[in-house]
C-alpha cells in the first residue's frame, strides 16, 4: 500500500520514501530470520538437553586381554637382539642326551652334569639312552649352528625344565640362548654385546655390569655375568644374570665348523630373572600358579 | 666350602682386608659367596679361672665358684653341671651386654654373684648349653675372651666350580691368592718323619686304569682316645667339619689343608693284603654309614681277604674303620682317577668330601706329603711309632704339554695382551713353560686337571689378566636388512591377536596329571616322567586343555565370576617321526594355542544385557584371531567335549584345531558350576596370514534378496552354503544366513533359515529380472538338494 501511494509523491519526495519503505522491509526481514534462527536454536538445545549421556559410563561391549609378564620380556629381547641382525629361533623340549649334553662338551659322569638335575621320560634316543627335558636353551645352539653358515648370529628363548622346586627354583623356566660365531667374535665383543643388551632393556645406564670367570663345559674362557644397580630396592646388591663366554673349540666342531677359522660367543640368561627385575617382582611361583589378579597387572 | 681366614693367611702373608681378598678371589673364578666373622663383636667376658668351687647354701643345683679374672678374683654363682676347681671359661663381667641380655651383679638366693659363667650358647657362638665352654688351659686369667678364641676371624663360604678341584683345599687357595697378588706361597713345613720300626702293610694294585698310587704307612700304639685338640677342632669347625675322633680329624685336617683325602683303617681288624680292584658281580661292602651297598665292575673297591672292605675314594667300611680302641693303625694316600669314581656317588645316592674330590680330580704329586703331615699329627695327639712309608706307584697321569699362540689368544680375547703379560700369568700360576716363536708350550702341574687345549690357557690368562680389564667392544656387524616373510606372523603378534579377544595369557607347567590327559584328550598313554617332582606333575600334556581349567579351576576358587585364559605352548605326542634339523625321533612337539571361557560373556555392564559366553561367542573369538584365513567347522567329537556342541576346525582343508563347550561330565568332575568353552588351534595355522588378493570393487549397484526356507532341523546351515560353490549363478557375490527360526509354528521337524543374497554385476546395472532369477536358481538348487521349500 505504502508502494502503490508512491506514485502521488513527487521525484524527490519519492525516492526518499522509497529508501525508507525499503529500510523498514529490511529491519522486519531480518528481525524474522533472527527469530526463526533462536527458534531453530532453542529447539537444537531442547533436542541436545534431551539426548544428554552420562559419558562417565563404562564404555560397552567386550574387554581387552594380556600378556604374560615373561612373554613381554620374551618379545622384548626379540625386539632388542633383533635391532643388531640376531635371528630367533626354537626348537624341540623333549631333547636327546646328546643335543643337551654330549655336543655341549659335557660328557657322562662329569661333575659338571650335576650343577644340572634332569628330568628324564620314558622314551629313548637312537643310542638306547632315555630322552630328557632340555636343561637349558643351549641345545638350539647346536641345532640352529648345524643347519646354517656362518656368520651365525641367533638367539633361542624358550622353556627349560630342572628337577628342583622351592620358593626360588621353579621345575619349568624359560631362558634365552645367544650365539654369534664368525671368523672374529672374541670376548671384547661378548662383553659389548651384552652390556648394551642390559643397558637397552632396563633402559637404564644407572647400573654396574661385572663379569666374572666362571666354568661351563661348553664355553671357554667362561664368565657370569652380574648386575648391579645404583639406585631402586637391589641397590648394592650383585645379581648373578646369566652365564656366557666364547664357545668352546669341541662345540664348534660339533655345530660342523673348524674351530680354527671359526670363533664367537654363547649366552645364556634366565627370563623370569630379568622380568623379576624388570617390574619388581619377587616370588617366582607367580608367574606359574595362573592368578588372573596378578597376571592382569600386565595387560 | 669354608675357609677360616687366618688358616688361609698362614700360608701367604698378604696385606689386603677380607673384602678386598674375598673379591679378587671371585673375580678370578673362585666365588667368594659370603664372609663372615665367626662371632659377633662382644666385649667385656674374660678367661676366667675357677679357683674353688662350692656348694650354693639355699641350692642343690648350684655353685658358688671363686672365679680368678686376671685382676681381681669374683664370687660367681653358676649352675653348670661340668663347672669344676682348675677349669677355665668365659666369664661375662657384670655391665656387659650378650645379645639383648645385660648382665648384672645380683643376689641369687641369698648369694652375690658379680658376672655370669658362659656356655658356647650364651655367647652366641653354638647351641650347646649343656655346660660351660671350656677354653684352653693355657689361656690366661683376665684375658678378652672374643680374641682368644680368634671370634673376629672371618669364615669365607666359596661356590667352587667343577673345574677347580685343585682349589679345595686352603693351600690351593692360598697358591690362587699367591698368583693373583704376587705374593710368596709359604708351603707347609712337611718333614719326612722317620720310621721307627719295619712295620708295613702289604697293598697291591690289581687295577690301574682305577687306582693309579698308594701311599701307606702303619703306625704302632697310638693312642686313639686322644683327645684332639682345641685349636684343630676349632679349625675344623669353621671350616664346617664336625670333629669326630683325633685320627678322623687328623685326616680331615689333612684334606682340609692340602686337598689330600687320606683313610685311616685298623690294621688289626685288616685280613691279609690290600688289595685296589674293580668290585665284582654279588659283593657287597657294609659302609661307615651304615649302608650295605652292592658293588659290580663298574665301582672301583677296596679289598682284603675277606672281600671289598670299602668303596675307593668314597667311603671307608664298617669292619676295618678305626676306632678309639685301636691301637695299630694303616693310614692310605692314595690316587684314584677321576673317571673312575665319577657318577658312582649318583648311583649310590650319597658323596662324601673325598668322591667330592677325587671325582674333580686329586693331585698325584702329594700321596706322601699327605702321609708324612698326618703321621707328624698323629704322633703330637696320639702318640705311636711309624713304621716306613710304602709308597707304590703303578700309572699317574699324564701331563703333556699344551701349546698357546699369542695371537690366537688376543684374538679370542679381543684385546692384544702382551706376551710378557702373559708370562708373567704363567710364571705366577707357577706353571713350568717355554717359549718358542710366540707360543707358549706349558707342561701342567699336577694339581691341575683342567689344562688340556690351548683355550684351558688363554682362559688363565684372561682371568689372572682380570675380565675387568678386558673392553666392551661395541658391536659392529654389517648392516644387512632382515625381515620376516609378511605372511608370517609371529607368535608374539598371534598372542596380542588373543589377547585383543579378551584373553589372558597364563603359563603353565608342560607335565600335568595323568588324569587330565585320560580324560581331556583320551590319552592313556602319554610320555611320562622317569622322575617327576610330583605325581601330578607326572606325564608331558598331549593338549592343553587340562592346564586351562586347572586356570579357571584356580580362579573361580578365588571367586572370580568370569574367567578367560589363553596359552601358548609345546604338547608332546608320541609319534612315528625321525630325527630331524629341528625334531627329535619318535616325538611330535608341535606349538599350539589355546584358550577358555567361563562365565558371563561381557564384564558385567549396564549396557549390555546379562547372559553366559556360549559356543558362538567363542566360535567368534577363533575366526577373529585366524583372520584372515577362512576356516570351516565340522560337527565332530573330542573327549574333551561336549558332543552336540563340540567342532573340529579345518583350515585349507586340514586340520587346525578343536572348538566346544567342555563335556558336562567333566564340568562335574572338575566341580565347575557352569560350562566352559574352550578352543585349541595348531600355533602352525594361526601363524599364517596369507597376502590379500584384492580386486577391483564393481562401480554398479548392489541388488539383494532374502530367502526364508523351511528345512528339515539335521541340515546344517554349512551345508546349503556349500552346496553353492560349484552352482550358484555368476552374479551373486555373498550369500549369509541373518536368521533362524526354530518354533512351534513351523511343522514338526523343520526349521526356518533366511538367507541375503548380495548380486552384483563387474560391467552393468542388473536389472530386477536377472536378480529375481538368480534368486529363483539358488531356491531350485536348495530345493533339488535339500527339499528346502520357500517358507510362506
Amino acid at each position: 500500500m505504502l508502494l502503490k501511494s508512491l506514485g502521488t509523491l513527487s521525484a524527490e519526495e519519492r525516492k526518499s520514501a522509497g529508501q525508507a519503505i525499503n529500510a523498514a522491509k529490511q529491519d522486519v526481514e531480518s528481525a524474522l530470520d533472527l527469530r526463526r534462527a533462536d527458534l531453530a536454536l532453542a529447539r537444537m538445545e531442547a533436542r541436545l538437553a534431551e539426548e544428554a549421556l552420562d559419558v562417565t559410563l563404562p564404555g560397552r561391549g567386550r574387554g581387552r586381554g594380556g600378556l604374560h609378564p615373561i612373554s613381554r620380556t620374551w618379545r622384548r629381547i626379540e625386539e632388542i637382539f633383533g635391532s643388531i641382525g640376531f635371528e630367533v629361533a626354537d626348537g624341540p623340549e623333549i631333547e636327546t642326551d646328546w643335543h643337551n649334553f654330549t655336543a655341549l662338551n659335557n660328557p657322562e659322569n662329569h661333575p659338571a652334569r650335576s650343577m644340572q638335575d634332569t628330568f628324564y621320560v620314558d622314551l629313548d634316543d637312537e643310542h638306547g639312552k632315555p630322552l630328557l627335558l632340555r636343561t637349558h636353551t643351549s641345545p638350539m645352539q647346536v641345532r640352529y649352528a648345524r643347519m646354517h653358515k656362518p656368520p651365525i648370529k641367533v638367539i633361542a628363548p624358550g622353556r627349560t625344565y630342572r628337577v628342583d622346586s622351592d620358593a626360588t627354583h621353579s621345575p619349568m623356566f624359560h631362558q634365552v640362548e645367544g650365539l654369534w660365531i664368525d671368523e672374529d667374535i672374541s670376548f671384547a665383543d661378548l662383553k659389548g654385546v651384552y652390556v648394551d643388551f642390559l643397558r637397552r632393556f632396563f633402559e637404564s645406564d644407572d647400573m654396574q655390569v661385572r663379569f666374572r670367570p666362571s666354568y661351563f663345559p661348553f664355553t671357554e674362557p667362561s664368565a657370569e655375568i652380574d648386575l648391579q644397580f645404583a639406585s631402586g630396592p637391589l641397590k648394592d646388591r650383585w645379581l648373578e644374570l646369566s652365564g656366557a663366554g666364547q664357545v668352546h673349540p669341541q662345540v664348534v666342531r660339533n655345530f660342523g665348523l673348524d674351530p680354527e677359522r671359526y670363533i664367537g660367543f654363547a649366552f645364556g640368561s634366565g627370563l623370569e630373572r630379568l622380568t623379576m627385575l624388570r617390574y619388581g617382582i619377587d616370588d617366582l611361583r607367580l608367574f606359574f600358579d595362573g592368578d588372573l589378579r596378578f597376571l592382569r597387572q600386565f595387560s | 666350602m669354608n675357609v677360616p681366614e687366618n688358616w688361609l693367611r698362614d700360608f701367604v702373608a698378604i696385606k689386603i682386608t677380607t673384602e678386598k681378598l674375598a673379591h679378587l678371589l671371585t673375580m678370578s673364578g673362585l666365588e667368594v659367596e659370603s664372609f663372615a666373622p665367626v662371632s659377633p663383636l662382644f666385649s667385656g667376658v674374660v678367661v676366667g679361672e675357677i679357683l674353688a668351687v662350692e656348694r650354693h647354701p639355699n641350692a642343690d643345683k648350684l655353685t658358688v665358684c671363686t672365679v680368678n679374672a686376671g685382676k681381681e678374683k669374683l664370687k660367681v654363682v653358676c649352675g653348670a653341671p661340668n663347672v669344676r676347681a682348675g677349669m677355665k671359661a668365659p666369664l661375662a663381667l657384670a655391665g656387659t651386654r650378650l645379645g639383648k641380655i645385660e648382665i648384672k651383679a645380683a643376689f641369687l638366693r641369698g648369694v652375690d654373684s658379680q658376672g655370669m659363667l658362659c656356655s658356647a650358647k650364651e655367647l652366641g657362638l653354638s647351641d650347646d648349653h649343656s655346660g660351660l665352654l671350656e677354653l684352653a688351659a693355657e689361656a690366661k686369667p683376665g684375658d678378652d675372651v672374643y680374641k682368644v678364641l680368634e671370634l673376629g676371624e672371618h669364615v669365607l663360604t666359596f661356590k667352587l666350580t667343577p673345574n677347580r678341584a685343585d682349589c679345595l683345599s686352603v693351600l690351593g687357595i692360598a697358591r690362587e691368592v699367591a698368583a693373583l697378588t704376587g705374593t710368596e706361597l709359604k708351603k707347609p713345613d712337611i718333614r719326612k718323619i722317620p720310621a721307627k720300626n719295619d712295620s708295613a702293610h702289604a697293598v697291591e694294585i690289581s687295577d690301574a686304569d682305577g687306582c693309579g698310587r698308594f701311599a701307606g704307612r702303619v703306625i704302632r700304639n697310638v693312642n686313639a682316645a686322644a683327645p684332639t685338640p682345641a685349636w684343630m677342632r676349632r679349625r675344623l669347625e669353621r671350616a664346617g667339619q664336625r670333629s669326630i675322633s683325633a685320627l678322623v680329624d687328623v685326616t680331615n685336617y689333612v684334606m682340609l689343608e692340602l686337598g689330600r683325602p687320606l683313610h685311616v683303617y685298623d690294621q688289626d681288624k685288616l685280613r691279609g693284603a690290600i688289595d685296589v680292584r674293580w668290585g665284582r658281580k654279588g659283593e657287597k661292602v657294609l659302609l661307615l654309614n651304615g649302608e650295605e651297598v652292592d658293588v659290580d665292575a663298574g665301582v672301583l673297591c677296596i679289598t682284603d681277604d675277606s672281600g671289598p672292605i670299602g668303596l675307593a675314594g668314597i667311603m671307608g667300611g664298617e669292619t676295618t674303620k678305626a676306632e678309639s680302641t685301636t691301637r695299630n693303625l694303616f693310614l692310605e694316600s692314595a690316587f684314584f682317577f677321576p673317571e673312575a669314581i665319577a657318577g658312582r656317588t649318583r648311583r649310590y645316592n650319597f658323596a662324601s668330601d673325598a668322591s667330592h674330590r677325587f671325582e674333580r680330580g686329586v693331585d698325584f704329586g702329594n700321596n706322601v706329603d699327605g702321609i708324612e703331615r698326618a703321621t707328624q699329627l698323629i704322633l703330637e695327639i696320639c702318640g705311636g711309632e711309624p713304621g716306613p712309608t710304602v709308597d707304590l706307584v703303578k700309572r699317574l697321569p699324564e701331563r703333556k704339554p699344551v701349546s698357546m699362540r699369542v695371537a690366537r689368544a688376543q684374538k679370542v680375547i679381543g684385546m692384544p695382551i702382551p706376551e710378557t703379560e702373559m708370562k708373567s700369568v704363567f710364571h705366577r700360576l707357577g706353571f713350568d713353560f717355554r717359549i718358542e716363536n710366540r707360543i707358549f708350550v706349558v707342561t701342567p702341574p699336577s694339581h691341575r686337571f683342567d689344562l688340556e687345549i690351548e683355550e684351558d690357557l688363554i682362559e688363565e690368562v684372561a682371568r689372572v689378566h682380570g675380565f675387568d680389564n678386558i673392553p666392551a667392544h661395541p658391536p659392529r656387524a654389517p648392516a644387512k636388512m632382515h625381515a620376516a616373510p609378511e605372511a608370517q606372523r609371529s607368535l608374539h603378534t598371534v598372542r596380542e591377536r588373543v589377547a585383543a579377544c579378551d584373553y589372558q595369557e597364563t603359563i603353565n607347567f608342560a607335565f600335568v596329571e595323568p588324569a587330565w590327559e585320560a580324560d581331556l584328550a583320551g590319552e592313556a598313554n602319554p610320555v611320562r616322567l622317569l622322575n617327576p617332582i610330583a605325581s601330578q606333575a607326572s606325564v608331558m600334556r598331549t593338549t592343553l586343555l587340562g592346564s586351562l581349567i586347572a586356570n579357571v579351576r584356580t580362579n573361580h576358587a578365588r571367586k572370580l565370576g568370569r574367567i578367560r585364559v589363553f596359552e601358548i605352548g609345546r604338547v608332546y605326542l608320541r609319534a612315528a617321526a625321525a630325527a630331524g634339523p629341528l625334531s627329535v625321533a619318535g616325538l611330535q612337539q608341535p606349538v599350539r594355542v589355546a584358550g577358555a571361557a567361563f562365565g558371563p560373556a561381557l564384564d558385567e555392564q549396564w549396557g549390555s544385557a546379562g547372559r553366559a559366553v556360549d559356543f558362538f561367542d567363542m566360535k567368534a573369538d577363533v575366526e577373529a584371531i585366524c583372520a584372515p584365513r577362512r576356516l570351516r567347522f565340522e560337527a565332530a567329537a573330542h573327549p574333551a567335549l561336549h558332543p552336540g556342541r563340540s567342532a573340529r576346525v579345518l583350515s585349507e582343508g586340514s586340520q587346525a584345531g578343536w572348538l566346544g563347550e567342555l563335556h558336562p561330565r567333566w564340568q562335574q568332575k572338575y566341580e565347575l558350576p557352569q560350562p566352559v568353552l574352550l578352543f585349541e588351534l595348531e600355533a602352525g595355522c594361526v601363524t599364517q596370514a596369507p597376502l590379500p588378493q584384492p580386486t577391483q570393487p564393481s562401480r554398479f549397484p548392489p541388488v539383494v534378496r532374502d530367502i526364508a526356507l523351511l528345512v528339515d532341523a539335521g541340515l546344517l546351515a554349512q551345508a546349503f552354503l556349500d552346496a553353492l560353490q560349484a552352482e550358484k549363478p555368476a552374479i551373486v557375490q555373498d550369500v549369509g544366513i541373518f536368521d533362524l527360526y526354530q518354533g512351534q509354528s513351523l511343522p514338526p521337524g523343520k526349521k526356518s533359515l533366511a538367507f541375503r543374497v548380495v548380486m552384483q554385476d563387474t560391467e552393468r546395472t542388473l536389472t530386477d529380472t536377472e536378480a529375481d532369477s538368480a534368486r529363483d536358481a539358488l531356491v531350485e538348487l536348495w530345493g533339488r538338494r535339500f527339499g528346502a521349500k520357500l517358507r510362506a
